[in-house]
Parts: C-alpha cells; structure tokens; sequence
C-alpha cells in the first residue's frame, strides 16, 4: 500500500468510527444535572437564547395535587416565535394542535428530565417545505436540549 | 524502512488516540441517548439502572450490543438500528466503567427441558411479576417522580428484543444467581433444581414461536391530527365544546387564544381560541404507566374560523402513542382518542 493510500485509508476509517450520525428518536429527551427550580429557569433563559417567547407555564403538578394525587414537580412549558406560529397555523392548519411548541419539564430526584416530540417522526411528509420546517423545529429542539444538558 | 519506523509510531499514537477518543465518544453518546433514562451515573430513572454489580456481572457484551441495537419493542427502551457497530462499541466501553470486575461468559450450548413442565413452574414462580404470558411487569423502569411499588420493574420476557438479546445460558444464569438488588432471586435456593430451571429456560425460549398479543403491538396510525368541520358557528361551537367537555367527565381549565402570550395583550387573533380541560384521575393513571406523557397534556381542542367555515382540532393521541414505545399507553391512548372524538362530535354535529 503506497503511504498516501495509507493515510487516506486512516483518515476514512476513523471518520467512519467516529463521525456518523445516530438515529433519528422518536422523543427528544434530556436529563438537566440541576435542580427543578434551577432547570426551570435555565429552560426560560434558554428559550429567549434561541428567541422564542414562553407564552404560559401548565402547572401540572399542581393541578395533581389540589385533587389529592401524589407528583414532584410536572411543568408543561409552551413557547414559539410568533411569526413562526402564525404562519404554520396558517399555511398547515394540521399542525394547530401542535402550537405553540411544548416540552414537558419534571422533577427525577436532583436531577431534571425534560421532554418534546421530534417533529420529524410525528409528521411524515412528502412536501419539500414542510419537511424543511419540521427539520428546523427539530435541530431548534436539539440546540435547547444540549444546552439543558450541561448546568 | 525509514518510513517503517515513523508508520509504526504513527499507528501507535492512532490506537492510544482511537481508545481515548472512544472514551469520549461513548461518554457523549451515554448523555446524549441514553443519560435522560438511566441517569448521569447509571443510578436509573425511566430506564433501569446499568451500575448494579450483579447487572455488570451477567449481561455480555453482545447482550448490550443487541439490545441498544434492537431496544425493547414497546417497552420504553428505543432501538438504534443505524448506529455504527463502532458508536456501539464506544457506548459499551462507557457504560463498562461502572462494572466491578470482568462479566461472566457463558457456554453458547442451548438450553434443553420440558417446556410444558417449565410452563407450570413459570405461572408458580414467574409470572406474579414477569405476567402469566411473558408481558413484564408495569411502569416504565425506574421514576422518581412518583410512588411505586417496586424498586424496578420485572422485564418483558416475551419481548422480541429481550429474546434477541438474551441467550439461553444467560437465562439460566439469571434463574440459578437470581439478581441481587432486585426482586430477582435464585430460584436454586428457592428449592428448584438444575432441570426445573432448564425447563423454565425453554418455556422462556418458547415465547419465540408466538406472535405478541395485540395489545402488545405498537399502534399503527398515520395521522397525527383529529378535525372536524362544525355545523355551528365559532361562538356556538366553542359553547358545545365546553357543555360537551363536561358532559364526558373532565374538567375545564381554560380557553384562550393560540397566540396567547406570544402577542401582546389586546392583539390576539379571536379566530384561533384554544380550550384545555382534564380528567385527573385519568392523567394520574396516565403519568404512572409512563411519566413521559405530558407531551398529551393538558387535554385541549382548539376552534378555528377560517373562510366562513369553523374547524375543531385535536391531537390524536393514538399516533402519539408509537412515540413512546410504550405498549401500555394503547388503551389510555385509544380511551383519550374515543374522549376527543365524542366531544368533538358533540359539540359540531
């Protein structure tokens, strides 16, 4: 083998061993290393990061609770950019049930587990436009996720 | 030669790199796939926990390897059918650093018994945790968030990934040692001898010739929303809903705009008013099968009025349900899909 041939060959094989994209997943979960109240408040900063506004908070916790239930901490926190949310709810009404974006925030003992749909798997689509938005919803959920996976 | 030496060097510093760079590897890939389920440090969560020493022991390599590959159809664990045997290896060597000491091998022979013998002793032994088909227990592996009433859950044994998995000697291991830390025990200390356990072996095994009960299966179902065209007008519309959503046991919690906190107040688009309404006993129930599914919550239909037609929207919880790959939400799923439909039926015919 000619040293070139060689080197090429190492450089391809460790691109392959190392650089290969995992599988898309259904769910996009994330595990916060930061107490609720702490995770809660890095999601908000976070979210403004990536402007997007937090439009409301669902207590779900203590909805739970106030009927005699047993939880930890259970947050559904809604977001979006409005434009954003005004023309997909314009241009593809079915997503309307899906708007504002969502992700659901509870307590895992001291850590934080925060979890969304990849919105890629729940809207399979033939249409070139939808599928270029479901992608930029889904790397804007993976951007929040892997902030939220370091304090 | 001259070039030999600075090659050999090279190929040196490629092997020491390679199994550094796996390290990391591995350690980005656990956070990344695998920490949100079974914690940072292998402690457990929705998933179970990987750093019991008695764990470490009895799993192989190839055990981890098949199961991150195919995951556990239904029952939370995902599969990884595209990840690379070399992200694989990587993942393994991570989760490898919480193991005491080297894991047990195992013959590869298989296993032979009496199944039916093995099938009376797995309804006496087995299933009051495992269920009386293989079905595992309930709940997902481990949560904190809420009470329960076992430290984890007992495993799917009919489970096409489990079996893929799971050898037959390794099976035997698991039923002569038991599982210290869990509920498993050694069932050769419970008084059975090699053969009854060999029989249970094959019993196990047998799960292999049976397709999965129906409620097993995960939901196949395309659409990912519920619309329904109303008779009435916006204001009559959203008045249905409400008396409707009464009607079928729920609460409301609340109507709002879609934009609502999005705009300022004031500007809200009056045309796309969205209502929330719960039945907690149902959520609690919900949140205990799999403490994931807030992505359903709160229950809600959104009103649209749009070129002089008025449109009722909903999720469809039974496309949502394959998402979790939790073949215990089906029937929650089903009964929620049913609650949409009756509602909304209600409320626009």
């Amino acid at each position: 083998m000619k040293p070139n041939t060689f080197y090429r060959a190492v450089i391809l094989s460790w691109l392959l061993l190392t650089g290969l994209p995992a599988a898309a997943e259904d769910l996009l979960m994330a595990r916060s290393p930061m107490t609720f109240p702490e995770a809660m408040l890095k999601l908000q900063n976070t979210l403004k990061k990536y402007n997007h506004t937090l439009s409301r908070v669902q207590r779900v916790d203590i909805g739970l609770t106030a009927k005699g239930y047993k939880t930890d901490k259970y947050r559904i926190v809604f977001y979006g950019q409005v434009e954003e949310i005004q023309q997909l709810a314009d241009e593809y009404p079915q997503l309307i049930p899906y708007l504002p974006h969502k992700i659901a925030i509870f307590a895992e003992e001291e850590d934080t587990m925060l979890v969304a749909v990849n919105p890629e798997m729940l809207f399979e689509t033939d249409d070139p436009k939808l599928q270029a938005i479901m992608k930029k919803w889904h790397q804007d959920l993976q951007r929040i996720f892997k902030d939220m996976r370091v304090e | 030669m001259l070039f030999r030496v600075p090659l050999y060097l090279a190929l040196c510093l490629i092997v020491g790199a390679s199994q550094a760079a796996d390290n990391t590897r591995g350690e980005e890939l656990y956070r990344q796939h695998c920490a949100a389920c079974h914690g940072y440090d292998g402690n457990g969560g929705v998933g179970v926990p990987l750093t019991l020493p008695d764990f470490q022991y009895s799993v192989t390599n190839n055990y981890l390897k098949t199961t991150i590959r195919h995951g556990r159809p239904g029952r939370v664990m995902p599969a990884f059918p595209s990840m690379s045997n070399a992200d694989i290896k990587a993942l393994i060597q991570y989760i490898r650093q919480w193991a005491p000491g080297k894991p047990y091998r195992y013959p590869i022979t298989p296993v032979g018994g009496d199944a039916k013998h093995g099938e009376q002793l797995y309804q006496q032994h087995c299933a009051a945790c495992h269920g009386p088909n293989g079905e595992g227990g309930k709940g997902t592996g481990l949560t904190f968030s809420r009470p329960r009433d076992l430290p984890i859950i007992a495993p799917a044994l009919n489970n096409p990934g489990f079996l893929k998995a799971a050898s037959d000697q390794f099976i035997k291991a698991t039923l002569m040692n038991g599982r210290e830390g869990t509920p498993m025990v050694s069932f050769l200390q419970q008084g059975l001898t090699e053969q009854d356990i060999n029989d249970l072996v094959v019993f196990v095994r047998s799960f292999e010739q049976n397709p999965l009960p129906k409620e097993q299966k995960p939901l196949e179902v395309k659409e990912a929303t519920i619309v329904f065209e109303s008779s009435y007008d916006m204001k009559t519309t959203i008045a249905n809903l409400k008396d409707a959503i009464i009607g079928n046991n729920f609460i409301l919690i609340r109507e709002q705009t879609l934009d609502d906190g999005l705009v300022p107040a004031g500007k809200e688009n009056p045309k796309q008013q969205i209502i929330y309404f719960c039945n907690f006993g149902f959520l609690n129930q919900a949140l205990a099968i799999d403490p994931r599914v807030g992505l359903f919550l709160p229950c809600r239909v959104t009103v649209v009025e749009k070129d002089g037609k008025v449109l009722v929207y909903a999720i469809n919880p039974s496309r949502l349900s394959p998402l979790f790959n939790n073949t215990e939400l089906n029937k929650l799923c089903h009964e929620m899909n049913t609650s949409y439909i009756s509602i909304i039926e209600d409320a626009t015919l």
